[in-house]
């Protein structure tokens, strides 16, 4: 049997705006080609709202700029000249706050209508994102859920989407919004002064220099504290997880004593991560107060001396630009931290996106059927209890109607669950309309492994199956699916009332029919029991049911499919004998004159086999009927007399 | 809640108390810059003053320098002062619930304990370094600009008074509101996040009843409900920045008009216009930051009350006081033994029960889910305490002995068990520390273990993967019957530990427990009736009482459950040797 047992989730981050550490994630191959992968996403949908939004930020930039200049103005302009000749004419600057007033209503307007958009943007884009990533996940084989973990999947939907909401809605704008305040600062520094817009543009070197040197500091710390984190948190969960076993055999001192060790270790490498990152911001501060003075001086030395035309308004706007330069250089050295993080997460969300769904290349489709006047088998719209494969053959154009019986044919079947490891050897075996076969053998032997075989979770490596005569291959996986019903050992319910989880087999189930299936499940009893019967609801795996009863909904759900052919893995030993009765009884009932394949734990499943399989390591070693094998003595005598070893 | 989160900053209280005076510090000489700025210009500039500009322009640099040193010292305080707070959590947390007793373990489950070491102690610390770098600079901040403003031109800086008020109240009724609409967004997002979590899980049953669609079409319902209120929550903080915007844009504006009449009046100078300036963007940040901080502390509340509730829960079961260290021998005594897992649940669990079991006896216990086996098995090595009633091992009271003296002693096999990452013998080792090689190779032997290791590549030194993935259930089960067999105890509990072992394996061990270790009690929990049908007398539980406690024989002749049982089970059996075959 493959392990592919559900790994246990645990917590994790829920919802957003709980974003993990900052700091360098691993290596992104081609980020380039990433970005424009992302941006092409977001602008399939929202290109026009994100032309809208850089217009948006242009406008306030320029908004904001007119505003600064305007300092030079009012000083050059209107108050020197007002103290100069010491008249009180405050027309003209009236005029001209009017104006500035003008830039700073529609500032403040694109601003808001840039961040609504935004809003919309980014919600949508998860939305989609989030979708597709569902849409995609639900059309990918079996093997891919066995691969990755459970928690990383979870993971892909909730941190790394939410790192690139982050991207998108702030970074993207902030960076575009600090390069035209740059690039406009620039120039209007430049239209001010030259020799002060040099020293601005040193002090920015310096800056720069400054944080690369502590980002690459931090870098490393961040990964060290990352590792420690992941090292912490893993033996967290695995102590909790045993903790009942931990009490048993009195592990607690050693297990806090391991922890201390790990926690300090975690202490000091995120204190040194944070205390890195922390600085960051007030060196660069202080080196903008810095350069603030320095242009302070020098431009106050410039103007005293006339030199360049520098006036004291100049100066003014000049300095206040200069804390407006000094600004988005700080916010893009930031901004390109959370890029890098997005897209370690853009990595992830497209390599799921770009995981090869299911191949389903058949095309023989499963269809309600009866039989016309002549006795042939034709297709029908209405329920009729017969079902038919309608097979189009290519080569001549026709369509032949087979009808669904339920016979089950493995022809030298080789399966491995890579081509490397074959866990299934040359396995034979025939299951005719109506038979009921089980697979008997220990844990590991192949049996859960064979009947994935047959509804396709797994494509076999060599061999032939054949369903009705009908190679499976050439089914449609869907169709195949919905022919054959399935009663799991792991019950998996599903976050809803009982009445829904009956009816998933059945989705347009009128209630009739869902108790009905209940009863024929032997269920019904016991969910009347229920404080609101039917109604009901069920939470995380049907976690307030008992076993048995979660086995009983199980059976239900798939006899209300009413497929014609079943795949029923029994529970094992869990269950108490008195349910397990019940249990039974359903299981038969549902079994009646359908071809069953069951891997069987009970004594009374496998003697009313018509043909019981037994396998050992991936081979069938032994078939028969009960009493065949039993006359064999072979393995399946051994495992059946196991009991009977000591009486 | 806040003095028992507040315990835990101890040893870092100092950085704690550190970090925000020198992040005031920080505030105070930037408050200088300005200052110093308006003099450079009114006093340098405007009077031709080198000099002037020169020495102003030096303590510029200096302030600048001293405001630079307390900001770094401010972040390397912060970082120390919070990283430490989450440690001393993680601390407290994990030394709390290695005291918890299997009842507390019950009450959160695993996974919320997880979550609650780790997200909720990484929002707490995030939110402390907030609280300690920002929470005290940003308000204090805002009154010194406010104070150095009025300094300057108090006409003037009430217009600043005025915006802060309003900008306040909008602020105050924007947070409140999106508050409201981001709550109903993280419940959304957890029935999103759990249909997610549904559906990686169950995916062998949406493919097998092809239902793709069908949960393709949930989802997106789910994922339109975050959307909405996704939607409504974020439009309502983005009203944050425009309202500031308005608010900056309406001072400068209003200074700018009015600073300039004084100026012409003679009542400001220039640089003092700049400097009104400055402060008033300064104001305003800090005003939104504070509103920032707000929201931030709103939703770590969550997880602080989280953290709370791990270290006030108070264990169940703790040491006596006087323990008793010997257990004199393996002898089991229920005297009316009552018990509960709810207090309040009506109906006990184990209702009234009396047994007295020798000690070397083999017991088998048999009964439906619910009857209560594992119960009874776990209240022996007081995993639970009783309700009424007293539990008796070796002759004395099992609460009168040491915890982990008793637990050794009496060895449990949990019918939940779990193997820990490590090697083969790092796991069996867990029973007794120093354990030599062939006393594990020993134990294994007895649990029938040693044939399925022997065959492994690298035998006892194999790597188990976190919770023994990488070896089947019936070998995991034998792993833990070796683990739990090493303590050498004195009673041996095994809780359902067979069920994935095949019979004939599960007679050899049977076989072995009686012919190596005749001198220990065992009680075996089973559901198959041969895993116990040999044991010296059977306990037959029904409902929490018992129904029955006698040899296989004496139950066989009277005692209806187990005839029942024993039927269903061995129907075959029967009719084979009645030489009736069934089909």
């Amino acid at each position: 049997m493959a392990e592919n047992k559900a790994r246990p989730m645990h917590g994790g981050p829920k919802g957003p705006g709980r974003r993990g550490m900052m700091g360098p994630r691993p290596k992104i191959e081609n980020p380039g080609k990433l970005f424009k992968r992302l941006m092409g996403y977001v602008f399939k949908k929202y290109g026009v709202l994100y032309v809208i939004i850089i217009l948006c930020i242009i406008t306030s930039v320029l908004c904001n700029i007119q505003g600064t200049m305007f300092m030079q103005t009012l000083i050059d302009n209107y108050i020197k000249p007002m103290l100069a000749d010491n008249s009180h004419d405050f027309s003209g600057l009236n005029h001209a706050i009017m104006r500035v007033a003008g830039f700073y209503a529609l500032g403040v307007i694109v601003s808001f209508l840039q961040q609504q958009i935004m809003i919309i943007i980014t919600q949508g884009t998860m939305r989609s994102l989030r979708k597709d990533i569902f849409d995609h996940m639900q059309s990918l084989p079996i093997k891919y859920f066995d691969t990755h973990s459970h928690g990383d999947i979870m993971s892909v939907y909730t941190n790394d989407v939410d790192s690139l909401r982050q991207m998108i809605s702030q970074s993207i704008p902030q960076i575009i919004n600090s390069g035209i305040t740059i690039v406009s600062v620039l120039s209007c520094m430049i239209f001010l002064s030259i020799p002060l817009t040099l020293v601005t543009l040193a002090m920015v070197a310096v800056m720069l220099y400054t944080s690369k040197t502590l980002a690459g500091f931090s870098g490393g710390f961040f990964m060290k504290q990352q590792k420690d984190l992941g090292a912490t948190n893993g033996f967290v969960e695995e102590m909790l997880t045993g903790q009942k076993v931990v009490k048993v055999f009195c592990h607690e001192d050693k297990n806090i004593e391991k922890f201390n060790e790990l926690n300090e270790q975690l202490c000091e490498s995120a204190n040194n991560a944070h205390k890195f990152s922390n600085i960051m911001m007030p060196i660069n501060g202080q080196l903008g107060n810095i350069s603030y003075v320095l242009v302070a001086i020098t431009g106050g030395i410039l103007a005293i001396n006339g030199v360049g035309g520098l006036t004291l308004g100049k100066l003014a706007s000049f300095l206040t630009f200069n804390k407006s330069f000094n600004m988005p250089i700080n916010q893009v050295s930031q901004q390109v931290n959370f890029i890098v993080m997005a897209l370690a997460g853009a990595q992830r969300v497209f390599a799921l996106l770009d995981e090869e769904p299911e191949v389903d290349d058949g095309y023989v489709m499963l269809v309600n059927a009866r039989y016309n006047e002549a006795g042939e088998i034709e297709e029908t719209k209405e329920h009729t209890g017969m079902w038919a494969w309608k097979h189009f053959h290519k080569a001549d154009g026709t369509t032949t109607y087979v009808k669904q019986e339920g016979n089950v044919e493995f022809l030298g079947v080789d399966f491995g669950y890579n081509d490397k490891k074959i866990v299934l050897h040359d396995i034979k075996m025939y299951a005719h309309s109506g038979e009921k076969i089980a697979f008997v053998g220990s844990t590991g032997a192949g049996k859960t492994t064979i009947t994935n075989l047959i509804n396709r979770f797994y494509d076999i490596q060599d061999g032939k199956i054949r369903y009705d005569g009908i190679n499976i291959n050439k089914i449609k996986k869907a169709d195949l699916r919905k022919s054959l019903g399935m009663v799991l050992q792991d019950t998996h319910l599903f976050t809803a009332t009982v009445k829904e989880n009956i009816r998933y087999g059945k989705l347009d189930a009128t209630d009739e029919e869902v108790y009905a299936a209940a009863k024929l499940a032997n269920a019904d009893e016991f969910i009347r029991r229920l404080p609101q019967g039917y109604d009901t609801v069920l939470t995380g795996d049907g976690a307030n049911l008992s076993q048995g009863q979660r086995q009983l909904l199980s059976i239900a759900r798939a006899a209300i499919a009413d497929p014609p052919a079943l795949i029923l893995d029994e529970a094992t030993s869990s269950i108490d004998t008195r349910t397990e009765k019940i249990v039974q009884e359903g299981m038969d009932k549902l079994m009646e004159g359908r071809t069953t394949f069951v891997i069987a734990h009970r004594l009374s499943t496998i003697q009313n086999s018509d043909c019981i399989m037994v396998l050992e390591q991936g081979r069938i070693i032994e078939r028969g009927n009960h009493e065949d094998l039993l006359k064999q003595k072979g393995r399946y005598y051994q495992l059946y007399t196991g009991n009977l070893v000591l009486s | 809640m806040l003095k028992t989160l507040a315990a835990q900053i101890g040893e870092y209280k100092k950085v704690s108390i550190m970090t925000p005076i020198v992040m005031i510090l920080e505030v105070i000489m930037e408050m200088v810059i300005p200052l110093l700025m308006a003099s450079i210009i009114d006093e340098g500039v405007e009077k031709g003053n080198i000099q002037h500009i020169f020495l102003i322009g030096i303590l510029m640099i200096i302030a600048a320098a001293f405001a630079l040193l307390c900001g770094i010292l401010g972040g390397a305080f912060g970082a120390k002062a919070s990283t430490g707070f989450a440690k001393n959590l993680r601390k407290a947390m994990f030394e709390k619930i290695q005291t918890f007793s299997f009842a507390n373990i019950d009450r959160f489950s695993t996974g919320s304990l997880v979550t609650r070491m780790t997200t909720d102690v990484t929002n707490l610390q995030n939110a402390y370094q907030m609280i300690l770098r920002m929470c005290f600079r940003a308000p204090i901040s805002l009154i010194c600009a406010m104070f150095m403003s009025f300094m300057v031109n108090a006409r003037l800086a009430s217009i600043y008074l005025g915006a802060v008020c309003i900008l306040g109240i909008i602020i105050v009724l924007i947070v409140k509101n999106a508050m409201k609409f981001f709550t109903q967004m993280f419940e959304k997002y957890d029935v999103l996040n759990s249909k997610v979590q549904e559906n990686v899980s169950s995916i062998r049953v949406v493919k097998a009843f092809v239902r793709e669609e069908h949960e393709k079409s949930l989802f997106e319902k789910a994922l339109q409900a975050v959307y909405d209120i996704g939607i409504k929550a974020e439009r309502t903080v983005a009203l944050n920045m425009p309202s500031m915007m308005l608010a900056v844009y309406s001072c400068i504006l209003l200074i700018s008009w009015m600073g300039a009449k004084m100026i012409v009046q003679n009542e400001l100078t220039t640089g003092e216009l700049m400097m009104l300036l400055a402060y008033c963007m300064n104001i305003l940040m800090n005003l939104l930051m504070l509103s920032m901080i707000f929201v931030m502390m709103t939703m770590s509340q969550a997880s602080a009350k989280r953290i709370y509730e791990v270290l006030t829960e108070e264990p169940d079961i703790k040491n006596p006081e006087n323990p008793v260290y010997h257990v004199k021998d393996g002898s089991i005594v229920f005297d009316h033994v009552t018990f509960r897992y709810y207090k309040d649940s009506e109906k006990p669990v184990l209702n009234d029960v009396s047994l007295s079991i020798k000690a070397g006896e083999t017991i088998g216990i048999l009964g439906g889910t619910g009857s209560a086996k594992s119960t009874l098995a776990n209240l022996i090595s007081r995993l639970y305490d009783v309700d009424e009633g007293s539990i008796k091992v070796g002759g004395r009271d099992v609460r009168e002995y040491d915890l982990e003296t008793i637990r050794n002693e009496v060895s449990v096999v949990l019918q939940k068990n779990v193997l820990f990452s490590g090697s083969i013998l790092d796991n069996l080792r867990w029973g007794k520390e120093d354990a030599t090689e062939e006393e594990c190779i020993r134990a294994c032997k007895l649990a029938c273990a040693d044939e399925f290791i022997e065959k492994m590549p690298e035998a006892y030194e194999t790597y188990i993967e976190q919770g023994g993935t990488n070896v089947s259930g019936g070998q995991r089960q034998r792993l833990c019957i070796a683990r739990a067999l090493l303590k050498n105890p004195k009673i041996l509990i095994l809780d359902d530990s067979t069920s994935a072992v095949d019979t004939a394996t599960d007679a050899k061990i049977r076989k072995a427990f009686r012919e190596e270790i005749p001198d220990v009690t065992k009680l075996i929990i089973a559901q198959r009736i041969s895993s116990i049908q040999d044991a010296d007398r059977i306990l037959v539980l029904d409902n929490g009482e018992i129904n029955g406690f006698g040899s296989h024989e004496e139950l066989l002749a009277g005692n209806e459950i187990y005839m029942d049982v024993y039927k269903a089970q061995t129907q075959g059996k029967e009719s084979e040797e009645g030489g009736e075959i069934n089909g």
